[in-house]
Parts: C-alpha cells; sequence; structure tokens
C-alpha cells in the first residue's frame, strides 16, 4: 500500500489518500457514499439537509466565499428542470487543488453532487472540468461509470424515488470559463462569455433553468458535513466560515504543494509546512488568493491568519486559498507583467473596459519590463486599472485590476525605478 | 379618437434624475428613461435586439448599488433612485468612452460614416478631451461582405455586436459572428463565405460606427448634404416606409423611415438597394418609337398623338375587344385607376394586373388580403403557411413570424419545396405541386374531425385520409384559438387550382377557428383589385388576354416575359400584335418584346401616387425627385392620351386625381375579404406528368429590381438552377457538375433554356424546381408541360 | 477537399451528445471539436462546417467555439503539439529556464513549427498543476511535470523515438 500524501494533520477532506485509492472501493471503504445512503434510506427532508449545511457555515471554496447553504436556497422549489453544475475550470494561476480532490478521490465529489442534487430537486448535474487536465477528466469518467454501475448515480438511486444523472464535460482552454456564467454558456456550446447579472443562475441558468454553480472543494466537503454534522464541521473553523481550507502553495517555497488547514490557521504555519522560503531566502510578497486577489508584502502576510476576514482586513482576498510565494530575488515589475499578460490573453473579449483595458494594461507592463518605461505609466496604470474596476460584466475586469493596483501600491519604487533606469532594480533578475 | 386606458396597477414607481415614472414590472432603467425622455449613451443596446450590455456606455448610478450599472440591462424596482448625470455616472461613461476610443481610429475627417456616426456623437457629448493612450493601435483587416455591405474598414468595429444579433436573431440565419477572444475580437462572416441575408442592408444601419457601410453609398455623399424626403416601397405588398435621400435631384441612399405597425425600424436589401435603377443606364429620357423595327428617341409631341391613333385605329377597325391592358400591381393606384377608366370609356373590360394568377375559373369579387393588420403577425401563436416562398416574396413578414416563432408559436409549412425561411418549423409537409389541392384536403378533414364539426363534408372528401401530421398540424392550430392563421402564398395563389386551394383554406380557417390570410404579391396588389384593375363584365382576364391574342396591348409597367405566368404565351400574343404601347420608366428589356411606343413614366421616386398594402393601408406619396430628362407622372401620360382619344379626365392636379382614384378607408375595409363561394364537389388527381415548381426570385420580381446593379450581383440574383430529388436526377440520366436543357413545345415554337442542376434530396418525386422572371426561364409557360434531359 | 467524419468519429460525437438534454445537441460542440481535431490534427474550415453540419449549427457559431478557446487549432500544426504553462507560478519554479531550453533544442519560437512538421511550441496559461511546475502538456492531453532541461530531453527523445516507432509500423 502507497504512504499517505501529506496534506498536513488537519486534513480531512484529503486525509487518507494515496493518489492509488481512489476507486470506488476504496472511497466506500473509507466511508463514502454514506451520506448519500443515509438521506435517501432514511427519506430526510431535503430542507433538514440544507439546515445542516447552513449550520456548518460552509463558504464557497472557488473564490467568492459565499455562503453555500444560502446560496442553494435561492433555487426555486416547483421548477420541473433543475441543474447543479460543478466547476472543475480550475484555471486560476496558483490555485492546483481542484485537481488534487478529484483525481485522488472523484467520488467524493460525485457524492456531494448527489446530495446538492437531492437537496436543490435537480435531475441533471453537469462537473465542467478545466480542459487542461485532461487525464483528470478521464479519471473523472472512470470514476462517474463506477458511481452509475454502483447505483449511486441514475434513475431512483439506491431504490429511492430520487434519480440524478450526472455527466462531466471537459473545457478546452479558457480561464473566463471559470466565471459561472460563461461556464453555463461553454456548457450550452457557446464561447465562454460571461451572462449579465441579474438575473442570476438560481432563476436562469443553464439552458434558462435554475441552476446552482459550486467548487470542487465546497461539493467535496458536503458528504463529510452530511456524515458528520454541521456543527462538527464548523467547529473545525472560524464562527462564519466552517470547515477546513485546501491552500495550494507555489512559488519560492522548498515544498510547493497542497496543505489543508483549518480556517484561522496562521500563515507562518503554512509556509513552514511548505518547508519554507526556497534556500532559505527572505520572503518579499505573497498572492493570497490566487493571481487575482492583491498582492501583499511578506512582512504583513507573516502576521496574518488565514481566514476571510483577516486576510480582507490584511488588504487581499482568500480567493480560492492558491498562495503564491515571492523571494527577495523577484522583480515585482516581471511577475505583475506575466499576470497582465494572462489576464490579456484570457479575456473573452465581450465588455468594453475589460476588453480593451487588458490590452491597454498589458501593454503598458510589456514596455516598463523591457525598459521602455515612459513618465506617467505609474499613473495610468493605476488610472486604467480604477477606471476598468466595477465597470465590466463579470469578475474578470477587477481580477485584472487588483494585481496592478496592489504591485504598484506595495512596490511603487521598483516600478520606478524600471521606467527612470530602464532595468531592473532586482540584481539576479533575468 | 378614444385615448386608450392603461391599467397601471401593479406598475413601479422610480426617480431618475429627481423625475417620477411609473413602469410596468420587467422594464429596465434604459426603458424608464426612453419614457422620460432622458438620454442614455449607449450602444450596444438596440430596443429590437436581445440585451447584450457589452459596451457598458450606458452604466448610471443607482442608489444603494455601490457599482454603476448599465441601464440597459437593469430591471427597475419599486422606489429605486436613478442618476445618469450625477458624477459616479459621469466617471463611469467617460472611463469607457475612452476605453472604446483607444482603439478606434480618430480619422473622423475620412471615415464614411463621419458626420452620422453615434460613436462621434457620444464622444463630444460624453467623452474627454484627451486620452493617456499611447501605445500602437490595433489593426482589424477589412471583409468581403458582399455587393451590398462593406466591411473595408473593421478596425473601426467596437464589437457592439449588434450586426451579429441582428443576423441571428431577426434575419435568422447567423451569417456574422464575433470569434477570437480578448481585444483580438473580429466581426466575421464563416471562413470565405459572405453576408447573404435579404435583410442585410438593416446592419448598416445598425453599425454605430464606420466598420459596416453602404457599398453602393459609400463616399458618395456626406449625410448633411442630402436632402430626405418620405416615401413608400414599391416592391412587396407590405409597403415599407423608405426615407429617400437625394443630393443634387438625385436619389443616392434609401433609409427605412421607422413605422412600428408596418416595417418597425427595417428594410429589406430590395427596398433599400433597388434606388440604383433609379439613375441607371437603364432609365428612359424620351419617348422610343419603332420604325423598321428598331426603336428611335422622339418627344412626347410625336410619340402621344401618334399612340392614340394606332389605338383608334385599332378600336376602329377591330372593335374595342381587340385591345388587351396589362397593368403591373407595381403601377400605382392611380395611374391603374386611370388607365382603367380609359379601357372601359373605350369600351374595353379587357384589363387584369392579376399577371401571375392562373386560375381565372371563377369571377373574384372581394379582395384578398393578409386578413389582420400586420403587426398582428408578430403576435400569432400558430401559423400554416400554403405554398409560400415567404422569405422571398415578403421579407419582413418573414421576420415577423420569426420573431413570433421566437415567442414560441408553431409555425407550419405546406409547399412544393421545402421552406427556407431561417426560422424553425414545427411541421412541414411537402408535396407535388398536383397534390397540394389533396394535401390540404386532407388538413380539412383532420380539423373536421379534430373540431368535431358537425355539419357534413361533401362528399368529394370521402377519399381523403389525414396523416398524423395533417393532425398535428391542425392541432397546432387548434391549440392556439383567435391567435391562429392560414396564409396562402404566391405558390398557392399562382397555382392552377388557385381558387380551390383558396377554398379548402377557407374551411380548414373555419374549423380550427384561424384567421384566413392571401400574402398578396406585389406593392398595390390590393389597390388594384380595389380599383377594380381586373375585368367586371365579360372582359378576358390576364391569361386569357395572352391565350386570346389580342391586336394590341397597352402595358402599364408590365414587362412580358418577365410579369407575367405564361411567359411563352406572352412572347408570342405580344410579337402578333399590331400594336404593343408600353409605360415604363425603362428600355424594354433585351430578352423581352420590343413594343412599338414606349412612353418614358415616372418610377416611384418622381410621381405622387397611392399604394394599398396587405392590410388594406392606403399610403400616398409625393414625388421626391424631378422626373428624369423628359419622364412623365404616369398618371400625367395616361390624362394626355385619354385627352387626344377625345375621352378627357376632368382631374387636372395630383391631389384631384388621388381624391377621384383612392377609397376611403371605410370603403376598402368594407371590401377586404378572403371568403369565396365554391363548391367542392371533386378535388383535382394527382398529375402523371414531370411537375414544375417555380418561384418569382427576390431580386427578379419587378423591372425596378432587375435593374438595380448591386443587388444583381447577389447571391440571391444568380441565375437559376434547376433542381429535383436524386431519383429523378438518376431517372434523367443526369451527371453531377453537368447541365440540363429544358424544353417547352416543338419545333420552331420551343423555347429552351440551359440550366446548371443541384440535387435537393427535399423535393418531392417528379418534381423539378426553377424558378420564373429570369433571362433564362422566363419565356416559360409557368403551368405548361416541359421536357428535361442532360445538355450535352 | 471534404471528407465526411469517420465512423468512430461520429460515435463518439453520438457519444457526447448523449450527455445533454433532446435538443441540445449543441452542448456537445465542444467535444465534437476536440474529437474532430484529434483525428485530424487541426481543424479546418471544413471540419468546422463538419460538425456544424452534424450538430445542426450554423457554421459560423462552430467557428466562433472553435476560435475561443485556446486548445483548439485553425491551422495546422507539427505532430506534437508542446504548450509549456509560462504563467508565474511555473514562471517562479523554472518555466523561463525550460521555455529557453526548449526553444534551443527545437530552433523554433512560440507558436511556430519545426521544420520537420513534428513539434509545435505553444506558451500556455495556468493549467491548475502548479505544484509540479513547470508543467507541459502534450497534444492538449498528457501532462508532463517539473519540465526541467533535462526533462525536456528526455521527453523529445521519447516523443521522436515513438513518432518514428509509428512510420515503422505504418
Amino acid at each position: 500500500m502507497s504512504a499517505f500524501l501529506d496534506f498536513g494533520p488537519d486534513a480531512v477532506l484529503l486525509a487518507g489518500l494515496t493518489g492509488d485509492n481512489w476507486r470506488l472501493k476504496d472511497y466506500v471503504a473509507r466511508g463514502g457514499y454514506e451520506a448519500l445512503k443515509k438521506i435517501l434510506s432514511e427519506r430526510t427532508a431535503p430542507e433538514q439537509v440544507l439546515a445542516e449545511i447552513k449550520l456548518s457555515a460552509l463558504r464557497g471554496r472557488g473564490g467568492a466565499g459565499f455562503p453555500t447553504g444560502m446560496k442553494w436556497g435561492f433555487m426555486p422549489h416547483n421548477a420541473p428542470e433543475k441543474y447543479v453544475i460543478c466547476n472543475a475550470d480550475e484555471g486560476e494561476p496558483g490555485t492546483f487543488k481542484d485537481r488534487d480532490i478529484l483525481r485522488f478521490n472523484p467520488h467524493a465529489v460525485i457524492e456531494g453532487m448527489a446530495i446538492a442534487a437531492y437537496v436543490m430537486g435537480c435531475g441533471r448535474g453537469y462537473n465542467y472540468i478545466h480542459g487542461e487536465i485532461w487525464e483528470v477528466y478521464e479519471r473523472c469518467e472512470e470514476a462517474l461509470a463506477e458511481a452509475r454501475a454502483s447505483g449511486f448515480i441514475g434513475s431512483r438511486i439506491l431504490g429511492s424515488p430520487f434519480s440524478f444523472e450526472l455527466f462531466n464535460h471537459h473545457g478546452f482552454g479558457a480561464y473566463i470559463c471559470g466565471e459561472e456564467t460563461a461556464l453555463l454558456e461553454s456548457i450550452e456550446g457557446k464561447k465562454g462569455q460571461s451572462r449579465y447579472k441579474p438575473p442570476f443562475p438560481a432563476n436562469v441558468g443553464l439552458y434558462g433553468k435554475p441552476t446552482t454553480v459550486n467548487n470542487v472543494e465546497t461539493l467535496a466537503c458536503v458528504p463529510l458535513i452530511v456524515k458528520n454534522g454541521g456543527q462538527w464541521f464548523l467547529d473545525l473553523g472560524r464562527p462564519n466560515a466552517g470547515g477546513t481550507k485546501i491552500f495550494s502553495v507555489s512559488g519560492d517555497v522548498e515544498r510547493p504543494g497542497n496543505y489543508e488547514l483549518r480556517l484561522g490557521a496562521p500563515f507562518a504555519k503554512l509556509l513552514e509546512m511548505a518547508g519554507g522560503v526556497r534556500g532559505g531566502r527572505r520572503l518579499k510578497a505573497v498572492i493570497p488568493g490566487g493571481s487575482s486577489s492583491p498582492v501583499l508584502p511578506g512582512a504583513v502576510m507573516m502576521e496574518t491568519c488565514l481566514d476571510y476576514d483577516s486576510i480582507a482586513k490584511a488588504g487581499s482576498m482568500m480567493g480560492s486559498g492558491a498562495v503564491i510565494v515571492m523571494d527577495e530575488t523577484r522583480c515585482m515589475v516581471r511577475c505583475l507583467q506575466r499576470l497582465s499578460e494572462f489576464y490579456h490573453e484570457e479575456s473573452c473579449g465581450q465588455c468594453a473596459p475589460c476588453r480593451e483595458g487588458t490590452g491597454w494594461l498589458a501593454h503598458i507592463m510589456h514596455r516598463i519590463e523591457h525598459g521602455e518605461g515612459r513618465p506617467g505609466d505609474i499613473e495610468t496604470l493605476d488610472r486604467v486599472a480604477h477606471n476598468i474596476m466595477g465597470r465590466t460584466v463579470c469578475a474578470l475586469g477587477d481580477a485584472a485590476a487588483l494585481p496592478v493596483r496592489s504591485f504598484v501600491k506595495h512596490f511603487r519604487d521598483e516600478f520606478v525605478y524600471h521606467v527612470e533606469h530602464r532595468r531592473c532594480q532586482v540584481a539576479d533578475h533575468v | 379618437m378614444s385615448e386608450t386606458v392603461i391599467d397601471k396597477s401593479g406598475w413601479l414607481n422610480l426617480e431618475i434624475n429627481g423625475k417620477p415614472v411609473q413602469m410596468p414590472p420587467g422594464s429596465t432603467v434604459m426603458d424608464a428613461a426612453q419614457t422620460l425622455k432622458v438620454f442614455v449613451p449607449h450602444f450596444c443596446y438596440h430596443k429590437k435586439l436581445s440585451i447584450a450590455a457589452n459596451c457598458r456606455m450606458c452604466l448610471v448610478q443607482v442608489e444603494k448599488i455601490p457599482k454603476p450599472v448599465p441601464a440597459c440591462a437593469t430591471p427597475v424596482s419599486e422606489g429605486m433612485k436613478v442618476w445618469t448625470r450625477s458624477e459616479v455616472a459621469l466617471a463611469a461613461q467617460q472611463s469607457v468612452m475612452e476605453f472604446l476610443l483607444i482603439n478606434h481610429p480618430l480619422d473622423c475627417p475620412i471615415c464614411d460614416q463621419g458626420g452620422e456616426c453615434r460613436l462621434q456623437d457620444v464622444a463630444v457629448g460624453y467623452g474627454k478631451g484627451r486620452s493617456q493612450f499611447h501605445e500602437t493601435k490595433r489593426v482589424v483587416h477589412g471583409k468581403d461582405l458582399g455587393p451590398l455591405m462593406s466591411a473595408a474598414e473593421m478596425s473601426r468595429c467596437i464589437q457592439c455586436a449588434r450586426c451579429v444579433r441582428f443576423s441571428d436573431e431577426i434575419a435568422g440565419n447567423t451569417e456574422l459572428g464575433m470569434v477570437q477572444r480578448g481585444d483580438r475580437v473580429e466581426i466575421v462572416p464563416f471562413i470565405g463565405e459572405t453576408v447573404e441575408s435579404e435583410l442585410s442592408g438593416n446592419m448598416i444601419d445598425l453599425c454605430p460606427v464606420g466598420a459596416l457601410t453602404s457599398k453602393p453609398f459609400r463616399y458618395r455623399a456626406r449625410n448633411w448634404e442630402l436632402s430626405r424626403r418620405k416615401a413608400v416601397s414599391p416592391h412587396d405588398a407590405l409597403g415599407a416606409n423608405l426615407i429617400v435621400q437625394l443630393r443634387r435631384h438625385q436619389v443616392v441612399r434609401v433609409l427605412p423611415l421607422e413605422n412600428e405597425a408596418i416595417n418597425e425600424c427595417w428594410l429589406p436589401d430590395r427596398d433599400r438597394f433597388s434606388y440604383e435603377a433609379l439613375s441607371s443606364e437603364a432609365r428612359l429620357t424620351r419617348p422610343l418609337v419603332k420604325k423598321n423595327g428598331v426603336l428611335i428617341e422622339t418627344d412626347w409631341r410625336e410619340a402621344l398623338p401618334l399612340a392614340a391613333a394606332r389605338l383608334l385605329h385599332i378600336i376602329e377597325s377591330g372593335g374595342s375587344e381587340a385591345l388587351g391592358v396589362l397593368i403591373s400591381p407595381h403601377a400605382t393606384l392611380e395611374e391603374a385607376a386611370l388607365l382603367t377608366r380609359l379601357a372601359r370609356a373605350l369600351g374595353c373590360d379587357n384589363i387584369d394586373s392579376r399577371l401571375r394568377q392562373q386560375d381565372f375559373s371563377q369571377n373574384l369579387a372581394p379582395v384578398p388580403w393578409l386578413g389582420m393588420p400586420i403587426a398582428a403577425v408578430s403576435q400569432l401563436k400558430a401559423a400554416l403557411f400554403v405554398g409560400s416562398f415567404l422569405r422571398h416574396d415578403q421579407p419582413l413578414l418573414a421576420a415577423r413570424v420569426r420573431l413570433a416563432a421566437r415567442r414560441g408559436a408553431a409555425i407550419s409549412s405546406l409547399h412544393s419545396v421545402r421552406a427556407d425561411w431561417h426560422l424553425p418549423l414545427v411541421h412541414e409537409s411537402i408535396v407535388p405541386p398536383s397534390q397540394l389541392v389533396a394535401a390540404l384536403a386532407a388538413l380539412v378533414v383532420a380539423a373536421h374531425r379534430e373540431a368535431k364539426v358537425t355539419e357534413a363534408l361533401p362528399a368529394a372528401f370521402d377519399q381523403v385520409t389525414p396523416s398524423e401530421k395533417d393532425v398535428a398540424i391542425v392541432r397546432s392550430l387548434l391549440a392556439a384559438p383567435e391567435k391562429a392563421a392560414i396564409f396562402l402564398g404566391s405558390f398557392a395563389q399562382q397555382h392552377e387550382h388557385a381558387l380551390l386551394l383558396q377554398a379548402l383554406a377557407q374551411r380548414l380557417a373555419d374549423y380550427t377557428r384561424a384567421t384566413l390570410g392571401v400574402l398578396p404579391e406585389a406593392a398595390n396588389s390590393v389597390g388594384l383589385a380595389l380599383v377594380g384593375a381586373q375585368p367586371q363584365a365579360n372582359g378576358l382576364n390576364a391569361r386569357a388576354m395572352l391565350e386570346k391574342p389580342r391586336r394590341a396591348y397597352m402595358l402599364l409597367h408590365t414587362e412580358a416575359p418577365f410579369d407575367v405566368a405564361q411567359g411563352g404565351t406572352a412572347l408570342e400574343a405580344l410579337r402578333q400584335a399590331d400594336f404593343v404601347l408600353s409605360l415604363s420608366p425603362f428600355r424594354p428589356s433585351e430578352h423581352g418584346v420590343l413594343p412599338d411606343i414606349v412612353l418614358p413614366i415616372a418610377p416611384f421616386t418622381e410621381t405622387s401616387g397611392t399604394f394599398i398594402n396587405m392590410e388594406g393601408r392606403a399610403q400616398s406619396f409625393h414625388g421626391v425627385a424631378p422626373p428624369l430628362g423628359e419622364t412623365r407622372p404616369g398618371w400625367q401620360a395616361i390624362a394626355a392620351l385619354a385627352g387626344l382619344l377625345d375621352r378627357p379626365f376632368a382631374e387636372r392636379t395630383p391631389e384631384a386625381v388621388r381624391a377621384a382614384c383612392v377609397p376611403s378607408a371605410e370603403s376598402i375595409k368594407a371590401r377586404l375579404s378572403n371568403r369565396i363561394e365554391l363548391a367542392l364537389q371533386t378535388l383535382p388527381k394527382a398529375a402523371a406528368k414531370l411537375e414544375r415548381v417555380a418561384g418569382v426570385p427576390i431580386y427578379h420580381a419587378d423591372p425596378l429590381v432587375r435593374r438595380a446593379p448591386s443587388l444583381q450581383r447577389t447571391a440571391l440574383a444568380a441565375a437559376p438552377q434547376a433542381t429535383m430529388n436524386a431519383a429523378l436526377a438518376a431517372q434523367l440520366s443526369l451527371t453531377t457538375g453537368g447541365r440540363v436543357r429544358i424544353r417547352q413545345g416543338d419545333g420552331e415554337e420551343a423555347v429552351t433554356a440551359v440550366l446548371s442542376w443541384r440535387c435537393d434530396a427535399t423535393l418531392p418525386a417528379n418534381t423539378v424546381r426553377f424558378d420564373m422572371a429570369h433571362p433564362l426561364t422566363a419565356g416559360f409557360d409557368v403551368c405548361g408541360e416541359f421536357h428535361l434531359e442532360a445538355a450535352p | 477537399m471534404t471528407m465526411p467524419l469517420s465512423v468512430t468519429v461520429c460515435q463518439k460525437i453520438d457519444q457526447a451528445i448523449a450527455k445533454y438534454p433532446a435538443g441540445r445537441e449543441q452542448s456537445a460542440v465542444m467535444a465534437a471539436l476536440t474529437i474532430v481535431q484529434s483525428e485530424r490534427g487541426w481543424l479546418s474550415p471544413e471540419s468546422l462546417r463538419d460538425v456544424a453540419a452534424y450538430l445542426n449549427m450554423p457554421p459560423v457559431a462552430v467557428y466562433e467555439v472553435a476560435s475561443f478557446y485556446s486548445m483548439y487549432h485553425l491551422k495546422p500544426v507539427g505532430r506534437y503539439v508542446l504548450t509549456l504553462c509560462t504563467n508565474l507560478p511555473c514562471l517562479l519554479q523554472g518555466a523561463d529556464k525550460a521555455a529557453r531550453h526548449l526553444q534551443e533544442a527545437l530552433n523554433i519560437g512560440w507558436s511556430e513549427t519545426t521544420a520537420d512538421g513534428m513539434f509545435t511550441l505553444l506558451q500556455g496559461e495556468c493549467m491548475g498543476a502548479c505544484q509540479e511546475a513547470p508543467v507541459l502538456l502534450t497534444n492538449h492531453h498528457r501532462m508532463c511535470c517539473k519540465m526541467t532541461p533535462p526533462q525536456i530531453d528526455a521527453l523529445l527523445a521519447q516523443l521522436r523515438a515513438e513518432a518514428a516507432g509509428k512510420e515503422r509500423d505504418e
């Protein structure tokens, strides 16, 4: 038997996973599908399950952190056709937790979706999987076939009156499809361009029908909550945010990887689990919640705990829990330049401020990075980013703007140096 | 006029810029602003298109919402407070304006849209003087979208996607898309294709910038150099309202005049681009008189007395029966009424304007019409079209049916070809032309059964057994009481059993409580029926006039063989006639018959006149341009001729003519009816011969459009092909890529055409489609037998 | 030249269509394009037309989708498409070195194809596997992790051998 992968001592979601024990029999051996069996055999009222989810204070793990129970509660009761969607289009730079959940424990997500469908009365679900992790998509297809064969998915599940059809849908290279309405458009066979809200998916979603979209990690928490109770989950975290959270640590650390911690743990602890800054260098900066969250200076981060409120107080966002670590040798101009290129590449092109603004930001950053900065560029960067924010159809505009504004705010000297000296302040930058 | 009382209970109260307004639930902030006449700048928003909210220009401030919101997509709510010019709103609008302009060329003086550019206008009102943008502007390569629409300057595109939405939602065939993403997005047709929609010109109007412009009008004039006059389209029976724009007395552009009841804000390309014929080489500027077999230009002083003398001679020597009068249903009411009056004064009742009709088995008293207001078509819940080339015959009516279908209406078709209307049909029956009557009879039987009608059906129906599809069509009509219609299209009206079809359709409508509508062919089909431009006593109808050749013919806006069903018969009749007088704005077609005298009369832009459209609405108009050369308004020419024939008219002015000719709205209404009395004793048998389906190609339907150069270069104007199913092609031993020879008649009188052919699996057995009214095919009689073989 | 979709391709597309409610065939367009691209290497205008006809979609709507998602190729590509992620986490973990090494080893730049038609090199965005940075995808289906220069050399050698082996078999 393979050794357990090390996701940290607090691991609940990822506990006991070896990388090889992803099949249905392994999941069942770990107590999987018990939650689904329980509510179906006991005919638990959907409202009662929903009450447990609400008690658990589970918040969406995709980035926005919206209370899951409340989101499920928005679904209308009497609609004949409703959908539950798993958002596995994990493409936010620095985020790689969903891939591990899906490849190491796919049945947790399948069970979570079945329970979600039971609570919301959905007859059909889709798991939208990032196109770049094709092997994970194939594994999910296998897992789904197992679940179907064993009667956990399909019509009249486990002999109960509850039926639920679930399918995997793969993306093929578009970050924007991680945005829930763009994802719905994509499932409908269109370009992944976000819809203007309202109406919200709970009223007008996939094929115009009521739909709830949840993140992989969120759905993976659901069977645990149903099995162990909402209070148990709540106790793992903070009063308004229950549970553990998987943090994806990347960048300048000794051991990049996923680490599962109770919400509220100090950042320093996470850094230590990841083996500290690579090569014993000094910590310079941290992006705490995926590339779209504002960067924070290392010193600020070292004083911050990892939960929604603490990170917000420090000036950033918990986001998807993707922690990108940068050491003292890193040029902040180069780092931001690559992120700006990313948002320029990934803007869907639908609305004017994002389409034009991401291109403008990328062009300026390219010039500054290549020694062609001009006086006024830094002010223009900040102004353009400000003008994008809050004026776009979806959150990609803000996602492109926030890094710009925070990098310029915290590391202005480096930008000024780049413009004035037409080269980098950081010695080893190439 | 009684004021409409609107029940405002349940409406929402809100304020915009401090002004209160009540709106029905489901309205947007933009709707509310427009109600208050508060202008909110916008580019992507258009009242007839789906909401995109992508340009972000209409961002406004709403109380209790931290971010500015797009007025076009934000629903109103009770107690909402909106500011469109607050600091927050203006800052948002200015920043969006800057984003829209950074990659837009700022060379308005050389842009074709300059002076009528929404971007330019809004930038002046809502932009800032300068931008910090110092990067290289994006370059987008031009696209070839065909002969009507220029997309040469796509760098000017601001990606509002109005054209894409129009193409998808209104035109219905999704020919344009927005490909790529980010700031690389581009508006394109599919790779290697152009835009072929018959409604394409509307995208030019919709484009808020100079990206999509009119190819024929490109760089011809600036907006402010043009005078604008109102007119009415002379093509189909919708009677679209036009703005005709002139430069130095010449029509250089036609735009839609918004009329919600008729054309909304749209125009078909036929109505928009046919103006090119008005100043084309094909226009006649002086009368023509045939001398030694050649038409020689002359003046009215010679031509008019000569015409009168020759007419008098014929009547005196052969009686008034010797004369035949063929009036185009595109003629104005005044022209037609006066010519009819003149003919009757001369004792001649051989008058007709139903030039493509075949079935004259009954003398029809009622005046066929749409059966409802045009606007009501958009509200239908179910409709059955019998023998209609809807998209080609009435493009904007097709758009309304498309809208109804989008709203869930069940649209069905019974025809001899597949309906290519770019809208979803719930049921479609395709039968050979000779079985159309039987197919409609089957629907009647189904309706009789489904609606549990007590009255017994005539014995003729005994042998008719409806299919499951017939029952389904009937049920779709029954499911929409008072909101269902049955329409007879041009193919049904031109059918050799047209009247039987109409009587059956009436019965079907009665059983299903649907409205029966006839889709009249031309701008003035209804008007000409109303003024009696058809035999009133024992005169010959259009078909008989040609089958029993007359010694003389008067043709008003009529071109044989193109405008008649009996093309071959018409050519023969006119060739052997002693005298043919043509009143037309154009030189005779080289493919037609040379008249003895041609009097140049005004096209619709150069005369006052009236058209009565398919809903029975009389629309009068003034001449918008001076007559070209020695052209005279048709009514004047006819009045002058009447004077010379000693049958003078009392009316001397356009107003007097109009007053004398145009019936009142009440009398029109009283006479419109599709109900005919026909005893249904026997139903015709299916034919054993090769059958023909012939449509009228949209850009060959009348003399004006046939001479419009840009329209003639479009795909829809291409030479007709022969199409048939694979079984028939195999039976005829046709080879792919080969051509077919079609022959009608024998020996020296045979008419032949060589056409390319194509397989169309949807065509019924033993049926060939080749359209009429084109130089290659106009010489055939539509209903005559024909022979088809592989061309060597 | 248009060639009809092969029987296996049609079967696979049918399986994809079966995942969606009746009348929602358009939902299978991404799967269909992926399947056709896997068979034909890239998506020619004819391929787009074939997919459009199969799913009863307007061709331009299929073109929109194929041009929007970055993993579809609307131009011919090499036998192996190598997509290297160069986004920030990968960059911090050696993607710049990997990029230079790949470009030198293949003697091509981004979005170029080697003269022998063997490799096309693409710059990718985040693939969601940053703990194993730098990551590289071959033909969009197989993920290669921790791509140091020696790893890259080994991969290239292995792909070349695989191609040679296939050619021998053919």
